[in-house]
């Protein structure tokens, strides 16, 4: 019998707790908004922070309170998140842009050289590496190859292969983080379904870039004359391809005297979440 | 008996420091140590649920479990009275000080079956203090646990940018770290019988 009182005291006890928290739940209980439920539910949860929030619950906070009204932002999700977020607020779904990441850069150790001057420098991210990436012969547009995007990455879709960033494009969500992370800006978001890639981010006239890389671009405009769409411009030496009016025909890949110009499919499998 | 009051406080806050001396506390104290306003938030909530915990489970004790015999219950009652009591403060903090709530909310839960606050109620319970001793008791436990915290933090932050080798980064020197970190707090022990003297 000596067990029953404390059992009963331990009931009692918990008894007394479940009640306090349910009556204070009924009494003081936040209720939280359905809409932003809704949203957070329709979100893929991957909180890359692609849209500008810290998180998919701030983006969900947002557009439930009203404070933005754009569907679209979240670029994992893509179109069919954008019009479950929609459907929620009862507004008309905005677009998203497929897009993945692509570096800009062929410059590998070998082409460089920039193996040595890591070692020399011992630096050991790309945003200190920056700081200090000057002087002769070296490219101030280049991949760096410390692994600044690498570390970014939420879904490991990057490696470093022989000094240059390599994406993973199974594995990229397009979430655009290495390209914030890149302090030279060479990783790009381009849009899903792109063949024609420029892989040289120099601007500098050809025969300097060609000093620090002999993968880089030397600006000689073969390709803007040979694109029949003319969706190549040249900028300051380098050519811009406007996707718009490219149509992957592939003649600038082979009349790219450096072979700077790539031609694969870029299609980014997680990008349909 | 402000002079006791004192040293119970300045015991709690560096010879008895729970983290660095009785190596309770341990899981917030390298999960939530590697930014300093983290460490503060998690510190402040610790000091804020040890102190309610105190109120409530000195009571109990003295006037539920004592009186029937049960002392033997403690734990398992403390564990119950803790966990309701960091839920409530949770609910209430949330709908009257939503901004308290959201530096501490986070860190709240994690709270709730913390063997720090735990060990603090028990602990107070054993060395036989009244119930205004118990509550200084818990604030300099509590004060002792953000030091550890916010001195921790900082080491952490330099750990950061440190070149360790490379089998020793992440955990395995965070842990060094903190041994370091604990010896250093063995000087403080006996520091307290000369500290009013």
């Amino acid at each position: 019998m000596e067990i029953i009182i404390p059992i009963l005291i331990c009931l009692g006890i918990a008894a007394v707790c479940a009640i306090i928290l349910t009556v204070s739940n009924i009494l003081f209980g936040v209720q939280e908004d359905e809409k932003f439920l809704a949203i957070r539910d329709a979100l893929p949860g991957a909180n890359c922070g692609a849209c500008g929030y810290s998180g998919c619950d701030g983006y969900a906070r947002a557009l439930s309170e009203g404070k933005i009204s754009e569907t679209n932002l979240c670029v994992p999700g893509g179109d069919t998140t954008s019009q479950a977020i929609a459907s929620v607020l009862g507004v008309e779904a905005g677009k998203t842009v497929k897009v993945f990441a692509y570096v800009g850069c062929h410059g590998t150790c070998e082409a460089t050289k920039k193996d040595e001057k890591h070692l020399r420098d011992g630096f050991k991210t790309c945003r200190e590496a920056a700081e200090h990436w000057e002087g002769e012969n070296v490219c101030s547009y280049a991949c760096i190859g410390l692994g600044d995007c690498a570390a970014a990455c939420p879904n490991n879709a990057i490696i470093i292969n022989d000094g240059v960033a390599k994406i993973i494009s199974s594995l990229c969500t397009g979430c655009g983080l290495c390209a914030k992370n890149c302090p030279h800006s060479t990783i790009k978001m381009v849009e899903d379904g792109t063949i024609i890639a420029i892989g040289c981010s120099n601007h500098d006239k050809g025969a300097l870039t060609r000093k620090m890389c002999t993968n880089g671009c030397i600006g000689c405009t073969k390709c803007a004359r040979t694109c029949p769409n003319s969706a190549i411009t040249m900028d300051n030496n380098l050519p811009i391809l406007d996707h718009s009016k490219c149509t992957s025909c592939g003649l600038c890949v082979d009349a790219c005297p450096v072979h700077v110009i790539h031609k694969d499919v870029f299609v980014c499998d997680k990008c349909f979440l | 008996m402000l002079k006791s009051l004192i040293l119970i406080l300045m015991g709690g806050v560096l010879v008895n420091n729970y983290v660095l001396n009785q190596f309770l506390g341990i899981c917030p104290f390298l999960g939530v140590s590697k930014k300093v306003n983290q460490a503060s938030g998690m510190g402040m909530a610790v000091i804020f649920v040890m102190l309610f915990a105190t109120a409530a489970t000195w009571p109990i004790h003295n006037l539920i479990l004592v009186p029937l015999g049960l002392g033997y219950l403690q734990t398992i009652v403390f564990i119950l009275v803790i966990a309701t009591l960091v839920q409530f403060v949770e609910i209430v903090l949330k709908r009257f000080i939503p901004s308290l709530h959201a530096s501490l909310g986070i860190y709240l839960p994690l709270i709730t079956t913390n063997c720090a606050v735990l060990g603090v109620t028990i602990n107070n319970i054993s060395a036989g203090y009244n119930f205004l001793e118990s509550m200084v008791s818990s604030l300099g436990v509590g004060l002792g646990f953000l030091l550890a915290m916010l001195l921790f933090a900082g080491v952490r932050s330099k750990l950061d940018d440190s070149n360790a080798p490379k089998c020793f980064r992440g955990l395995p020197v965070t842990l060094i770290a903190a041994s370091i970190v604990a010896m250093a707090f063995y000087g403080f022990a006996g520091i307290v019988e000369n500290l009013l003297a």
